[in-house]
């Protein structure tokens, strides 16, 4: 075979065995088998930060101050002191909740824990872990380099690092089963969940979350219903409460592979600052390229064999020597 | 015996001190970086997790550092012996773009006390884009010490050493092609998985390694011709325009290469008009094709591609693209959701100048000291 033949045979048949595999990229990865979660339903939020303040307790954050609010805990944002943060959206006088328009609503922003999760995806030391039982996306600082491709990897914006420390780390909310906290695991709930006084933020398995939500988008507005408080699935009290404008849509059913922190809203998402997610996740895109690459890393060894192989007869020729 | 001699002469020019300036104002912010932490010097946020350290020192300046990879591609693969003198000042050039890369990589490093965590195989997770950047830089690194080591036996009359090395050398410059080849595109695959935060005319998924990819060797290519012209012009070097108009014809191809499949992919993703309708990002999108386009232009045509000075012009805007092309995906166009902004602060931006001081330093005193530019009377 000559020369020219045989690099355009290695060239050519590199590119058809990546091009195949490209197109076999994985699916979306499916809940785990007893994934926990929890449903924020933001008709119900009344602002209160009970749950911003117990998320502090159980992981024993300081309190975060802006301005002049000292009364509370101020934390606009997530960060590396914030797992959990109520956020509010208002529009011209905001005068009705849970209008659009000239309204105003709660929104909860935390760790997700998505079901096909970015972060788990793109750190390269496996510092991020999704739980195989319960679907709970956890953060192992002991491996991790701080590269934050997490940060950058994750739609939601959650994983933050602490940037104010010399020996910082990654900080997200870890749905209370961390090490040293472990309440999932005991037969707790989620502080956050624990402490809400209206039910807003629910915990529960994820298909009966699922199906709750369901069955409050379908309920008729202006209808009572009575909603559960805790734990969907063995909730400690109920309370009546009259039926808003729900939107037909529970976010996380479906979101880039879903998540199994969901929400609910009259106000559409995006005006609360969810990202632009279609149904397929993005991690399961990156991963198919990756492996059609890199599978058992056949194509590299394929390479390398005609690399060599070229090289060697071209430096070879060469009458001066192989010298580089 | 060897093709190559080293220039001898001064080393603290003028130049050499004022960059020596700039490197030491580097020091001094790097010496807070890693006092007081990273908020202490740069804007990084919640949002903008990776600012110019990652997108400048890593994505960009490792670009800039394919001026070997280009060459032994076009030397050794595709037998074009006649760019040999070329290699040695690449390969210098390109050994310090990315040893500089890795250390930008490490002062970004949030957590750098325990960065050998990546190469313990025990946590390596293969679903990670980064994991292949991380090990394959680092390995490129020992093969680009390995493929310049020539020069420093030669000038250290270690001969037997040499020939050894020179018997195995055909070996790491494989791994020499194979390497970039392999962390270049992933640096373009690391984009896929930030989905909707990369804007859409640059979120071409699956196609990002092959842009990547594409374009590094571009700039690999003006940057051997960026380094020979500036040689003719700052060490009186002999022009060597002939071969540079050759390389110039190389990347002829690879520039209607990426064009073809940049805009191949937007027809084919349905985002065509978004070149049109997305303001600020559609400016950045066409600013950036133009400094592709001018470049195809002058090297299309034979005459311009041999004057030294078209080509330089030519290098310049197709290195400005490529540059440009990373930092409108990675930055300018990047968008994490509402709420976030990040613009370098000084310090931050001070760090990456003095690190890019450093490598000019080191640049010039090895061609000084050592044989790496290609000796006229054997050209």
């Amino acid at each position: 075979m000559k020369r020219r033949d045989f690099l355009k045979a290695t060239l050519g048949g590199t590119a058809a065995v990546a091009c195949s595999g490209v197109a076999e990229a994985r699916p979306n990865l499916e809940p785990a088998d007893n994934a926990v979660g929890m449903l924020f339903d933001s008709t119900l939020c009344i602002g209160c930060k009970a749950c911003v303040a117990k998320c502090k307790e159980v992981n024993e954050m300081p309190p975060v101050i802006d301005g002049d609010a000292t009364t509370w805990d101020s934390a606009r944002d997530l960060s590396g002191d914030t797992l959990n943060v109520i956020k509010v959206y208002r529009d011209g006088e905001a005068e009705v909740k849970d209008r659009e328009e000239n309204g105003f609503c709660f929104e909860k922003r935390s760790c997700m824990h998505c079901v096909d999760p970015g972060c788990v995806s793109v750190c390269p030391c496996t510092a991020m872990r999704r739980d195989e039982k319960t679907g709970i996306v956890s953060h192992h600082p002991d491996v991790c380099i701080g590269c934050r491709n997490c940060m950058v990897g994750c739609p939601y914006n959650v994983p933050q690092f602490q940037y104010n420390e010399l020996f910082g780390q990654i900080q997200k909310c870890q749905m209370c089963n961390q090490a040293g906290v472990g309440r999932i695991d005991n037969g707790q709930m989620t502080g956050c969940a624990e402490v809400c006084p209206t039910g807003a933020t629910l915990f529960g398995p994820r298909d009966a979350l699922l199906a709750e939500a369901k069955r409050r988008t379908e309920l008729k507005p202006g209808e009572t219903y009575n909603y559960p408080r805790g734990d969907v699935s063995k909730p400690y009290s109920h309370h009546e409460k009259r039926v808003p404008e729900y939107l037909q849509h529970v976010w996380g059913e479906k979101e880039a592979g879903g998540t199994n922190v969901m929400h609910l809203s009259a106000v559409s998402f995006d005006k609360l600052g969810m990202p632009p997610l279609g149904e397929r996740s993005a991690a399961s895109i990156a991963e198919g390229v990756q492996h059609s690459l890199y599978n058992f890393m056949a194509l590299p060894a394929i390479a390398l064999a005609g690399l060599t192989y070229v090289v060697k007869r071209n430096t070879d020729d060469d009458d001066k020597g192989g010298d580089a | 015996m060897s093709q190559h001699q080293a220039l001898g002469g001064r080393i603290l020019t003028k130049p050499f001190l004022f960059l020596t300036a700039i490197f030491l104002v580097g020091v001094y912010f790097m010496a807070q970086r890693f006092t007081s932490g990273m908020g202490e010097v740069s804007n990084l946020n919640g949002g903008y997790a990776w600012g110019i350290w990652v997108v400048y020192d890593v994505v960009v300046a490792t670009a800039f550092a394919c001026g070997g990879y280009a060459l032994a591609f076009a030397v050794y693969v595709f037998n074009k012996g006649q760019y040999h003198p070329l290699v040695r000042p690449a390969v210098l050039a390109s050994l310090l773009g990315y040893a500089l890369g890795g250390f930008g990589a490490f002062f970004d490093m949030g957590r750098f006390w325990q960065f050998y965590e990546i190469f313990l195989p025990g946590n390596w997770n293969f679903n990670s884009v980064m994991l292949e950047v991380g090990l394959c830089v680092a390995t490129y690194i020992i093969i680009l010490t390995l493929e310049f080591a020539p020069a420093l036996l030669e000038r250290l009359g270690m001969k037997g050493l040499l020939k050894a090395l020179n018997k195995v050398l055909f070996l790491f410059i494989a791994l020499g092609v194979l390497l970039p080849t392999m962390h270049q595109s992933s640096l373009g695959s690391l984009l896929i998985a930030m989905g909707h935060k990369v804007h859409p005319l640059w979120q071409t998924l699956q196609l990002q390694p092959l842009l990547a990819l594409l374009s590094a060797l571009i700039m690999g290519f003006s940057i051997v011709v960026f380094e020979a012209s500036t040689s003719v012009v700052g060490f009186g070097k002999k022009s060597e325009s002939h071969l540079l108009s050759g390389l110039g014809k190389i990347t002829v191809g690879l520039l209607v290469g990426f064009l073809l499949v940049r805009f191949a992919t937007l027809i084919l993703q349905g985002k065509f008009g978004l070149i049109f309708s997305s303001g600020f990002a559609s400016f950045m999108f066409l600013l950036e094709t133009a400094l592709f386009v001018v470049p195809l232009l002058i090297l299309l045509s034979p005459a311009k591609r041999e004057r030294g000075s078209q080509l330089l012009i030519a290098a310049v805007a197709m290195l400005l693209a490529g540059t440009l092309y990373r930092f409108d995906a990675f930055l300018i166009t990047f968008s994490p959701g509402p709420g976030f902004s990040y613009f370098p602060s000084a310090p931050e931006i001070m760090i990456t100048f003095g690190v890019v001081a450093f490598e000019l330093m080191a640049y010039l005193v090895m061609v000084k000291l050592l044989p790496v530019l290609h000796s006229e009377q054997h050209a």
